[in-house]
């Protein structure tokens, strides 16, 4: 048990050190996943032989000196929207069910690169569309905090296989907050860096203005050394062309327990005092007691306006229909996955192949990002979105000339019951409030646990910070998790 | 719900998606988005007149790059994925009557 308890970084240093090897902590993650796997259901795929070969191989670099870096022969699991070489990759529907890449995704070949040991691909709501991993084509995954609830989502297998010791680290795609709000439901760390500076290369489009990969783990550490692998690659390498490499060097410089002097906001609308349209109480209580610690350690926090939370969310499901209803023409039945048989025409061929291989919560965004953009109703709903996210960037942009960080919850509850959410989705969708800003105006966003509700479920604590200022927040991040006595361990 | 959305646009929007659904199915679309637009209408409240449509948040131009191949053959690999096949061609039904 206490070598599944460690961070990535640490068992890094154990394996470096010779004190563990890297078949061996794969056997142990292993072994832990047969245990726990029926239970939680993380994963769509485990790739046994494959990790095992792979780790024998890393411990012989490790050995020769070849592989000396933090995350050498670490096991670590992938949200099942990002291409693996050779393994299947899903998306969690029926419609990629049997799809093999040919390639892998630019984010994964840096961190094999670094060697790291791929486990497997991780459940997720069907193409990142929801907030609880309940539309998943092969099932629901618990929340290993209490398996009777949900483990969020859309990365709910990734941030689950964190908070039950099936892996090391795992990596998602946050759209909406589907990184940092499962994190905050399963009691991990979870991060999504400003838009661009990871290579979307190999990720499965959802809202691909919006979209960006981010590491779930058990430390700001861990998640600091993750990430720069995550966005380090060549500036020749121009595979996605809104990707800027070399924003992220040297995170780790950013890990000081000192946060003296550092302008910290706290909206008010996120935290109002009547309860309203707030969070939960005891959430809102958990990040003001978490404002509390940073205070104490010098930090100075202000609370002010920031306005137009109430418009992100309506704006964002606009924007992200519409780029979702474009990105999913592409499964089409001829060149990968899914083809539903019987239909003697092309055109019928498309259509039944669409409507038996999506799932009932993509087909509603493909449809509603159809009308959208459907010539008489683009004016009034598409573009009146993007005039509201500009709206939402200038309001960001006026607070960052401020603050250095905005303090506030990650979502306004903690984790749902099994079946309580997909019934209501204009309910489901408000439950991203706190985190859809962060995609909208493509800023750095962590999720850190701040403590737990009286059922004993994990609440998280949201830092936003500025464009490109990914040490700020890692540093407050850092200071806080540090003041709070530490990690998060199985 | 303020918006209703006739059988028309359930049937021009199906076509636009590319999905065929089944009459229940349509009966909850026409409620799931008449839902959602309702709400999306919460937009209508901010004054939006002289603000610019935001596509891109970054300075974005065009990136060019010299179309150099850098892969090998794939195309076992790639047309193992494929439904249907005929030789190392992707088969299809008939396109034209």
């Amino acid at each position: 048990m206490e070598l599944l308890s460690l961070s990535a970084v640490e068992l890094g240093r154990w394996i470096q050190s010779g004190r563990v090897t890297a078949p061996d902590a794969v056997r142990a993650v292993l072994d832990r996943i047969d245990r726990m796997e029926e239970l939680y259901h993380c994963y769509v795929t485990v790739d046994r032989e494959g990790a095992l070969k792979r780790a024998r191989e890393v411990q012989e670099k490790i050995e020769a000196k070849e592989l000396t870096g933090p995350l050498a022969g670490v096991p670590m699991a992938v949200k099942d929207n990002l291409c693996t070489k050779g393994m299947r990759t899903t998306c969690a529907s029926r419609i990629l069910d049997n799809f093999i890449p040919s390639y892998s995704a630019q984010a994964i070949e840096n961190l094999e690169r670094a060697g790291a040991v791929l486990l497997g691909k991780t459940n997720m709501d069907e193409f990142a569309m929801g907030s609880t991993t309940e539309t998943s084509f092969f099932g629901p995954t618990k929340n290993p905090r209490n398996p009777e609830h949900v483990p969020g989502g859309s990365s709910g297998g990734s941030a689950a296989a964190v908070a039950a010791g099936e892996c090391f680290f795992a990596i998602g795609s946050d759209t909406g907050g589907s990184v940092r709000q499962p994190a905050s439901h399963c009691g991990v760390v979870g991060m999504k860096p400003t838009y661009g500076t990871v290579s979307r290369y190999g990720l499965v489009a959802y809202g691909s203005s919006l979209d960006q990969i981010g590491p779930l783990c058990r430390t700001v550490e861990d998640c600091a050394v993750i990430l720069e692998i995550l966005s380090s690659g060549d500036g020749e390498d121009r595979r996605d062309s809104t990707w800027m490499p070399g924003k992220l060097r040297d995170l780790v410089t950013a890990l000081k327990q000192d946060v003296k002097g550092m302008r910290i906001g706290i909206p008010r609308d996120y935290i109002p005092e009547n309860g309203g349209e707030g969070p939960d109480p005891q959430v809102r209580k958990a990040v003001l007691e978490a404002a509390g610690t940073l205070r104490e350690a010098g930090a100075v926090l202000e609370e002010f306006d920031l306005g137009l939370a109430e418009y992100a969310v309506p704006a964002y499901y606009t924007i992200a229909s519409a780029e979702a209803s474009s990105n999913l023409e592409r499964f089409d039945g001829i060149k990968y996955g899914y083809r539903a048989g019987g239909a003697q025409e092309l055109h019928r061929m498309y259509k039944k192949t669409r409507s038996e291989g999506f799932g009932p919560e993509v087909k509603r965004r493909i449809m509603l990002g159809s009308f959208v953009l459907s010539s008489g109703y683009y004016d009034a709903y598409y573009l009146k979105a993007l005039r509201v996210k500009h709206l939402i960037k200038k309001a960001f942009d006026a607070a960052f000339a401020r603050f250095d960080c905005i303090l506030g919850p990650v979502a306004p509850g903690t984790a749902p019951k099994l079946g309580e959410s997909l019934a209501d989705p204009v309910r489901m969708y408000l439950g991203d409030i706190y985190t859809i800003s962060a995609n909208l105006a493509g800023l750095p966003a962590i999720s850190i646990p701040c403590g737990s509700d009286d059922k004993g479920l994990p609440i998280g604590l949201q830092l936003t910070g500025d464009c490109f200022q990914e040490k700020k927040i890692l540093q407050i991040a850092y200071a806080y998790e540090k003041a709070a006595k530490g990690g998060n361990k199985v | 719900m303020a918006n209703q959305i006739s059988d028309e646009i359930i049937e021009y929007v199906g076509i636009l998606a590319k999905l065929e659904l089944s009459g229940e199915e349509k009966e909850q679309a026409k409620k799931d988005m008449a839902g959602m637009l309702d709400y999306i209408d919460k937009l209508n409240e901010l004054d939006t007149e002289n603000v610019e449509p935001l596509s891109h948040l970054f300075p974005a131009g065009n990136v060019f790059r010299e179309d150099v191949v850098t892969n090998g053959d794939r195309r076992e690999e790639i047309l193992g994925n494929a439904p249907s096949r005929k030789d190392d061609m992707f088969a299809v039904p008939r396109t034209f009557n």
